[in-house]
């Protein structure tokens, strides 16, 4: 109760959950409305500036960028979220896995985090996606993948520091099992952290779906991506630097918005760290 | 000191055996014969049994991760299909662009972040704190490539300061290859250095709660002089880890900012070894990255051993 309260007096967490919330509502938004219809082209009123018609203005074919950006959240967020899904769904059990058993097991963990860490990211993600073809669920696998060591590491790190507790100890010596125990004490004890490192993964998620999307690998046209929109941007920018300015505010508000709520969540959840803001 | 060492340098041996098993893995999962793919839709198949049969296309795939690995233990990389030279030269040509690259984004984000944190961090809570780290975070998100395009309006395009794209090449000159590495460079810098402003600040913020610095100051030691004598030594040793691990993701970063500003770069390079399925160029500029990483990582670990004991007598 007092956490809640905490939370909703937290600056960070109430600018980040405010700017979360508007992305969340306009990407839910673009199902059911947007000003113009995304596929419509007006080569008519192609590269027009803001105006009250289209308030961030018209493409190179005409077609409203307001209506794109609505429409281009949904792969950005659809993408993020489940390559964190992914990564959290296969990570977080591998670290409980290893925190519980420790030995080979914990050991053969760590050796693959250090074989996939080894891997720079960015690069392995155009590697699969170009390999594979481009689109969202290849470039989902690919991001998907990069998260799997992340949150096996978060979980092993906060078990392990769980499974030397008093309550952990008396759990183990009334003959629960080490599954039970991980499922009835360890797993709920850690999933502040859990949480906070899946805004974070979310936020790191949206910037790279953005990045494989300009570089060709991520949705495909004519699906709107705000990547893929910076990329058609590129060659306009000298004549139509609208272009370029929207879609690359909607990343940031977006990225913005995850990281703030990040952090005000782990002011509140963890306050150990608190300032490592 | 000398088993921790031990211990971290075959690991980074094991890793990168297991990581070359990987890349030569995920690349014979390729779809498409290569041999067709080179000679075109067109080629009959005598030809393309020819090319297979010159490439060792058609060896047992063991025989053929062998050679492999055995090339790259000797400096043979193979010979790029597209380019027709070797694998190991077309690397130096591209890593003469990259590395300034890489190594300029991180003086800059260097020169700019530390300051800042310890700027941020020396006046913990007061308006320029709240600001520079306000900054900061925004920092964070901003998409690299995304900043280029902006750099690119303002300084090429309103300004024409700069140029917009492409190498000049360092055979025609020192200035005008750096003028040509200024934009990507701040481009990659920026997120960097806003990661490493908000490290050394809160680095900086734990080491000034410690015991030693109270006791710095309660010798009379000024403030000035605790905090750059004392505590920046001591806060900088996770900075400097940041500072390792920020080197290779810089450049890998290379391929998306190479791309935005047409630099015949490693990152491009393996863009266009994708796209034309030149494999054995992807392998090598792949498995030479995991290589780079692999070793700054052990260099970062060794060396953060050798400043904090505490690490090696635990092992």
């Amino acid at each position: 109760m007092k956490r809640t309260s905490s939370l909703f007096t937290n600056r960070s967490f109430l600018i980040g959950a405010v700017i979360t919330l508007i992305v969340a509502l306009t990407a839910g938004l673009s199902f059911i409305w947007t000003p113009y219809s995304v596929s419509a082209l007006d080569i008519v009123a192609k590269l027009k500036p803001s105006s009250p018609a289209h308030w961030m203005g018209t493409d190179h074919f005409g077609r409203d960028i307001l209506s794109m950006i609505m429409v281009g959240s949904r792969a950005s967020i659809f993408v993020a979220l489940v390559s964190v899904a992914i990564g959290a769904g296969i990570g977080i059990p591998l670290g409980l896995w290893a925190a519980a058993r420790g030995g080979i097991v914990d050991e053969m963990l760590m050796r693959f985090n250090d074989l996939v860490f080894a891997f720079p990211a960015l690069l392995s993600a155009v590697m699969i996606t170009a390999i594979f073809g481009p689109g969202a669920i290849n470039a989902i696998i690919a991001i998907g993948i990069f998260n799997i060591p992340v949150f096996a590491r978060v979980a092993r790190g906060a078990a392990l520091s769980l499974w030397v507790r008093e309550f952990v100890l008396a759990a183990r010596a009334i003959g629960k099992s080490e599954g039970r125990i991980t499922l009835d004490h360890i797993l709920p004890n850690m999933a502040n952290i859990l949480i906070i490192q899946g805004t974070i993964q979310f936020s790191l998620g949206i910037l790279a779906e953005a990045g494989l999307s300009y570089v060709g690998l991520g949705a495909q046209p004519p699906t709107p991506s705000w990547g893929r929109m910076l990329f058609e941007a590129q060659t306009m920018i000298g004549l139509a630097p609208h272009m370029a300015l929207f879609p690359g505010l909607a990343i940031v508000a977006t990225v913005l918005g995850l990281n703030l709520l990040g952090d005000g969540l782990r002011d509140v959840l963890d306050p150990k760290l608190r300032h490592m803001r | 000191m000398l088993t921790y060492a031990s211990k971290r340098v075959l690991i980074g041996l094991v890793t990168l055996l297991a990581a070359s098993i990987i890349v030569f893995a995920v690349l014979e999962v390729v779809p498409g014969d290569p041999a067709r793919l080179m000679l075109g839709m067109n080629a009959t198949e005598d030809a393309v049994r020819a090319l297979q049969e010159q490439m060792g296309f058609n060896q047992p795939l063991l025989t053929r991760y062998f050679n492999w690995l055995g090339g790259l233990l000797t400096g043979d990389f193979g010979k790029s299909y597209t380019y027709s030279v070797p694998v190991l030269d077309l690397i130096k040509e591209r890593m003469a662009v990259s590395l300034p690259l890489a190594m300029t984004s991180l003086v800059i984000s260097t020169i700019i972040a530390i300051p800042v944190g310890i700027f941020a961090a020396s006046r913990r809570g007061s308006a320029t704190d709240t600001a520079a780290m306000g900054i900061a975070q925004i920092g964070v998100a901003i998409p690299n490539f995304w900043f280029a395009l902006l750099l690119v309006y303002l300084f090429a395009i309103v300004l024409r300061l700069l140029p917009a794209g492409g190498f000049a090449g360092w055979e025609n000159g020192f200035w005008p290859s750096i003028k040509s590495l200024i934009l990507p460079s701040l481009a990659l810098a920026l997120p960097q250095a806003s990661i490493l402003a908000r490290v050394t600040r809160s680095s900086l913020l734990d080491v000034l709660g410690e015991d030693y610095i109270r006791t710095a100051r309660a010798k009379g030691l000024s403030r000035r002089k605790v905090l750059y004598y004392h505590a920046l030594r001591n806060a900088l040793i996770p900075v400097l880890t940041i500072l390792g691990m920020q080197f290779s993701f810089l450049l890998a970063g290379t391929i998306i900012i190479e791309n935005v500003f047409y630099l015949p770069g490693l990152g491009r390079l393996v863009f266009q070894a994708i796209t034309q399925r030149d494999l054995i160029v992807v392998q090598g500029v792949v498995i030479m990255l995991v290589a780079i990483v692999v070793i700054i990582n052990l260099l970062v670990d060794l060396g953060y051993a050798v400043v904090d004991p505490r690490l090696w007598s635990r092992s």
